[in-house]
């Protein structure tokens, strides 16, 4: 019984100090000593002292020791803890007083301190941040796997200016390098962008280094540069650099010859051997400074280092999947790479398990008939990001001026391009000091803060909307009630009545449908809700659409299909693109896209498209004649509104189109009124606040410009900030309203002669400010002129 | 000609008195009048009717009152400034010479810089000697900086002796028009113990007594660095200087300038012999000229640009530049910052600097400026704001 109460009492006063099983008497003395250095608050010093106290008793009274052994068993199972509970059942209440918590817990808790203000507005800013934390946790991984078998390279120079190469054993402890001393006339070597030694034959240095990696005596990710001019090496062998395969030449011949093929074919050699057998090697951007690449094997010389597998292989991902991109403007390629990235498509297969904060989901994506081999490689075709459309090239009535494009209605309704956006709320129960918590209900009616009834209509008991219920923006997702942010006075009256509202809602401007709602845990063991919601997004007046060749332009016009221009056989295009979209960028591509696209369908077999290969020019255009089709892809087109035959010819083929994710209803924006922030009386800014647009200092200057005084007024004053200051004719001050007394009065003066004047808020403001820094602003009042 | 202008004049203003006209025209128009009335030979009535017509076209091109003449010449200006390129220096024309151009170049006169990056001049010589090639090269040898170093021949240091020897090359002097006899006396003045024997120099340092070993290797070679760069012709500020033929006479280019003692010199051409420094024009040749080399400068440099902005605008900034007599700068240390309203001040540059002497010196702000009236939210006194109304006390 003794022992028990022994146990309980060193088990607590271990476990504030922060330990989870028995350690040594010093060690615990040591903690406690720090502990007790830190704190000025005097109850908890002698707490400290008292546990350290325990602990000191319990080394020093050789009779209680026999507990040693019942109660450290607890603590040297070495199980995992249980909860944070399970250790703090038997604990006295008083233990979490004051302002030191249990070690373990005290960062968790520091972190979540008071939930700030739900500014749901600042939806980018909180966005970007949760990037960064993400990025952060990535950043830990990489260091992790950091360090390669090649070990460190350390350069040791001794006296006749020998290199030596040791591989520092990763046992070795760290000893800071000493630093290393400046010697001219040697080239530098450097290891990944640091100096770490010298070297007086450098051209062999780096063969050898190179003929190291392909015999595998160093990793193949290790890549030398040895730059003449200013004498330096460098190596490099850190993540994060861009590095392609190339085939080894020596002698004017690629190392990897047809047996090599042959075996491939057979399944008898992989990729990884092709690498560990010096045929192939991988190259980053530094050295490819150093080598000489040949494209084709025909252009192969004496004097060349490497030889492209394909010419292909030096674009990326996002380059590779533009198809005859060698017959496109290199702008147009650029943009293309970059826009690819905004299309959307199957972003993930598990999406329906997924609560991205923002995530767009195109219904039915599908394969681009005219490929590139890239393409196949990075398997674009289990997810893809785009749609086959019939293009025809051809103006309309105006409404494809300027990169719009006329978009058949038919096809929409028939699901092109439709895409559903979803956007994932979460709120959690938190916890906070004093026992209080948040809690999921459909708030009370006398509650601070309280939305209207309707929008808490789609809650149900449990305070969570039910799935599949339409919400719209400003109504309740999740109601929730916090505790008072100030704790006041307990003593009378319920503590309920001021608990706050702080309910997640639809963000505005935004609607949908009620996805999924996920109900868990937070690591701290809070409820927490996730509720996922979804929009369907046809396409709309503004969305934007690109093909794959630069080509992006947004819907000016949504056609009814009767009203479609037609071809003899009845094809009706879902898209109209205007022709001057074409000659002056040069997007070759895209015209070759569409009359292969076109030959494709025929057929009814894809295209490879893949750039710096031979012509496909004739086969495709004996593939159209032999279906009929004019060679060039034009057709006669018939009006859809008259039926007459349009005169010209025009092109009609098949591209694969992207809808990109600017899309207008996340967009459109206007206010007459609205919000103002509390500081200046100005309206606010930003979409999200329902802001105004800033009629900013250059527009403010055209109005001078123009001598428009009384606009500009009404724009910066009576549209703004305007405010009736009261005015004291005596002392030029400020004066004041009182309005319970109905009266104005200076506070300076007293009861004087006061006047209105129109100023703005911001006047004001300054007038204030300039008074905090003890200037005294009068204001001489006059007659209007 | 005077005839005709004068009865131009005369009948100004008659015209003037008869229909109580206040034509006020400036020289050129009589100019343009007098030679219309010979050359189309017009009648009385005609010049009347003509003086009447250019009367009301000459008042409808007038900029009207309450204009923001200001705020429109910036956006002039400043909009095609934001096309300029950044590129700093460029070779324009003239081979090898260096100017600095484009945007650096006209925030340089904007901002009245005293030190500008690359000053240059263009001298321009007299009737009689704008032909006379010998006459322009000597004197463009005495302009140009020449130093011993661009006349020799043979250059050595005897380390034996510790002397250096130097040989003068007589052609190049020849070339260079250069007397021989002021190189020979500016050779002795700078450096004392030196023998010269014809073409060939022997020097040795002057501080010194070689037979000792203080005399070091460092102090001869020091020593040879100084004999080539002794400067023995040209004018202070002046470095290097091209001759060009244009399409009928020689010009002078230079690098540096000193526009008050090329002007001194015989046979320069006073009225287009100019520089690139305002500063120097403001002091050689008063205010005015400093004006219209603002006005010169800027738009040289838009137009080398391929910017056309009307004059107007650049002279209004010439003339807001120069309105007290001396070239003033735009911005803090210029016109921004000796604007007369504290708020308007407040607002540019420096808020705390001038709120606080403001509010030491208890200045007052008259409220007339157009930044001040936007701060405290009043119509500002221009275009539709600049007018008001007024009682006619008159009528009861």
């Amino acid at each position: 019984m003794l022992a028990k109460k022994i146990n309980a009492k060193l088990k607590r006063a271990y476990y504030y100090f922060g330990f989870n099983e028995v350690v040594s008497y010093d060690e615990v003395m040591e903690h406690a000593n720090l502990l007790k250095s830190l704190p000025n608050d005097e109850s908890l010093a002698a707490k400290i002292n008292g546990y350290a106290d325990d602990i000191e008793a319990f080394f020093k009274n050789d009779d209680e020791k026999k507990a040693d052994s019942e109660f450290s068993a607890d603590f040297a199972k070495d199980e995992p803890r249980k909860s944070w509970e399970h250790y703090t059942e038997n604990f006295p209440e008083d233990i979490f007083e004051g302002g030191l918590e249990p070690v373990d817990d005290e960062l968790e808790e520091a972190t979540e301190i008071e939930p700030v203000v739900d500014d749901d507005e600042l939806d980018d800013a909180s966005e970007i941040a949760s990037v960064e934390e993400d990025d952060l946790e990535d950043v830990g991984e990489i260091e992790a796997i950091d360090e390669e078998d090649i070990g460190e390279i350390e350069a040791v120079d001794d006296e006749d200016g020998e290199i030596e190469i040791v591989e520092i054993e990763e046992e070795e402890p760290v000893v800071p390098a000493p630093p290393i001393q400046p010697k001219p006339n040697k080239t530098k070597i450097y290891l990944n962008g640091e100096l770490k030694g010298y070297c007086d034959d450098p051209v062999n240095f780096t063969r050898e280094m190179r003929e190291k990696r392909r015999s595998g005596g160093i990793s193949h990710e290790m890549n030398i540069t040895y730059y003449e001019d200013n004498d330096e090496i460098y190596i490099f062998n850190d993540p994060g650099r861009a590095r392609r395969p190339l085939i080894i030449v020596e002698n004017g011949a690629p190392l990897l010859k047809d047996e090599h093929l042959n075996k491939i074919a057979n399944g008898k050699l992989k990729w990884d051997d092709l690498i560990d057998g010096g045929l192939i090697e991988y190259l980053d951007a530094e050295e490819e400074e150093n080598s000489y690449i040949a494209m084709n094997l025909a252009d192969l010389n004496e004097d060349h280092t490497h030889l492209e597998i394909d010419p292909a292989t030096m674009l990326g991902i996002c380059a590779g999947i533009i198809p005859f991109s060698d017959h496109n403007s290199s702008p147009r390629n650029t943009m293309e790479a970059g826009m690819t990235k905004q299309a959307l498509g199957l972003y993930v297969s598990n999406y329906a398990l997924r609560t991205d904060t923002r995530a767009h989901l195109l219904h039915h994506p599908q394969t681009p008939i005219v490929k590139t081999r890239i393409i196949d490689s990075t398997n674009y075709d289990l997810r893809p990001s785009g749609q086959n459309f019939v293009v025809a090239l051809m103006s309309y009535e105006g409404y494809n001026m300027e990169d719009a494009m006329v978009i058949n209605k038919g096809s929409l309704e028939r699901g092109l391009a439709r895409s559903s956006f979803f956007r994932a709320y979460d709120t959690s129960e938190k916890r906070y000091a004093g026992g209080q918590v948040d809690k999921f209900e459909v708030p009370d009616k006398n509650i601070k803060g309280y939305r209207s009834e309707e929008a808490y209509r789609n809650l149900d008991e449990d305070g969570v909307v039910n799935p599949e219920s339409y919400v719209e923006s400003g109504d309740v997702l999740i109601g929730k009630t916090s505790p008072p942010r100030f704790l006041e006075e307990t003593g009378f009256g319920t503590v309920a009545d001021k608990r706050r509202e702080t309910s997640v809602t639809v963000r505005h401007g935004e609607k949908g449908i009620v996805d999924a709602v996920l109900l868990s845990e937070t690591v701290e063991g809070s409820r927490l809700a996730k509720i996922r919601v979804r929009d369907t997004r046809q396409p709309e007046f503004g969305d934007k659409f690109a093909s794959r060749h630069g080509q992006k332009g947004v819907v000016g016009l949504i056609l009814s299909p009767e009203d479609v221009p037609f071809t003899e056989f009845g094809v009706v295009p879902d898209l109209i693109v205007n022709p001057h979209a074409i000659p002056s960028r040069m997007s070759i591509g895209q015209v070759l896209e569409m009359v292969a696209g076109k030959a494709g369908c025929l057929e009814g077999e894809r295209v490879d498209a893949t750039p710096f290969n031979q012509t496909l020019e004739d086969e495709i255009k004996q593939q159209l004649i032999n279906n009929g089709f004019e060679s060039a892809g034009c057709e006669s087109l018939y009006s859809g509104v008259t039926g007459e035959r349009i005169d010209a010819e025009i092109f009609v083929g098949v591209a694969y189109y992207q809808k990109l994710h600017h899309m207008t209803t996340d967009k459109v924006y206007a206010r007459s009124r609205g919000p103002v922030q509390v500081l200046t009386r100005q309206p606010t800014e930003g979409r999200a606040r329902e802001g105004g647009l800033r009629f900013g200092e250059m527009e403010r200057d055209c109005l001078i410009a123009h001598g428009a005084a009384l606009t500009l007024k009404e724009r910066l004053l009576d549209e703004s900030d305007k405010y009736q200051a009261i005015v004291c004719d005596n002392c030029g001050m400020l004066a004041v309203f009182d309005k319970n007394k109905n009266k104005k009065y200076c506070p300076i003066c007293g009861d004087v002669e006061t006047y209105p004047v129109e100023i703005s808020y911001a006047f004001k403001l300054l007038l204030d400010e300039l008074k905090s820094l003890c200037i005294f602003p009068k204001l001489e009042l006059g007659d209007k002129a | 000609m005077d005839d005709i202008e004068m009865k131009v004049m005369e009948t100004i203003t008659q015209l003037n008195e008869e229909e109580n006209l206040d034509i006020d025209f400036p020289e050129s128009y009589i100019d343009d009048l007098s030679k219309a009335y010979v050359g189309k030979d017009l009648s009385d009535d005609e010049l009347k009717e003509l003086i009447r017509k250019l009367k009301q076209a000459y008042d409808r091109a007038h900029v009207e009152a309450g204009e923001a003449v200001g705020t429109v010449a910036a956006q002039s200006v400043g909009e095609p400034g934001t096309q300029m390129t950044m590129r700093t220096f460029h070779y324009a024309g003239v081979t090898e010479l260096n100017v600095t151009l484009g945007l650096p170049r006209l925030i340089e006169i904007v901002d009245a810089r005293k030190d500008i990056a690359t000053p240059t001049m263009d001298i321009y010589f007299d009737e009689e000697r704008r032909n006379d090639e010998e006459f322009v090269r000597t004197l463009a040898n005495q302009i140009g900086k020449s130093t011993i170093n661009d006349i020799l021949k043979d250059f050595n240091l005897n380390y034996g002796t510790m002397e250096v020897e130097a040989v003068l090359d007589s052609k190049k002097i020849e070339e260079k028009r250069l007397d021989r006899e002021e190189i020979n006396a500016v050779i002795e003045k700078t450096f004392k113990k030196s023998i010269i024997n014809g073409d060939e120099l022997i020097i040795s340092s002057a501080k010194s007594d070689k037979s000792e070993s203080k005399f070091e290797i460092r102090e001869l070679r020091l020593l040879a660095d100084k004999v080539r760069d002794l400067q023995i012709s040209g004018i202070k500020g002046i470095g290097k200087v091209i001759i060009r033929k244009d399409d009928k006479e020689w010009i002078i280019h230079t690098e540096g300038s000193n526009l008050k003692e090329i002007l001194d010199m015989d046979g320069i051409d006073h009225v287009r012999t100019t520089t690139n420094n305002i500063h120097e024009i403001g002091e050689v040749l008063g205010i005015e000229a400093a004006r219209q080399s603002i006005i010169n400068e800027a738009q040289n440099t838009l137009s080398e640009q391929g910017l056309s902005v009307d004059v107007r605008h650049i002279m209004l900034v010439a003339d807001i530049m120069t309105s007290e007599g001396h070239v003033k700068s735009i911005g803090r240390h210029g016109i921004s910052g000796e604007k007369s309203s504290v708020l308007a001040r407040a607002a540019f540059e420096e808020t705390g600097k001038h709120l606080l002497n403001a509010s030491i010196r208890g200045e007052v702000d008259d409220l007339t400026g157009i930044i001040e009236n936007i701060i405290i939210g009043q119509p500002i006194p221009l275009g539709t704001g600049s007018v008001g109304v007024k009682m006619d006390y008159k009528k009861e």
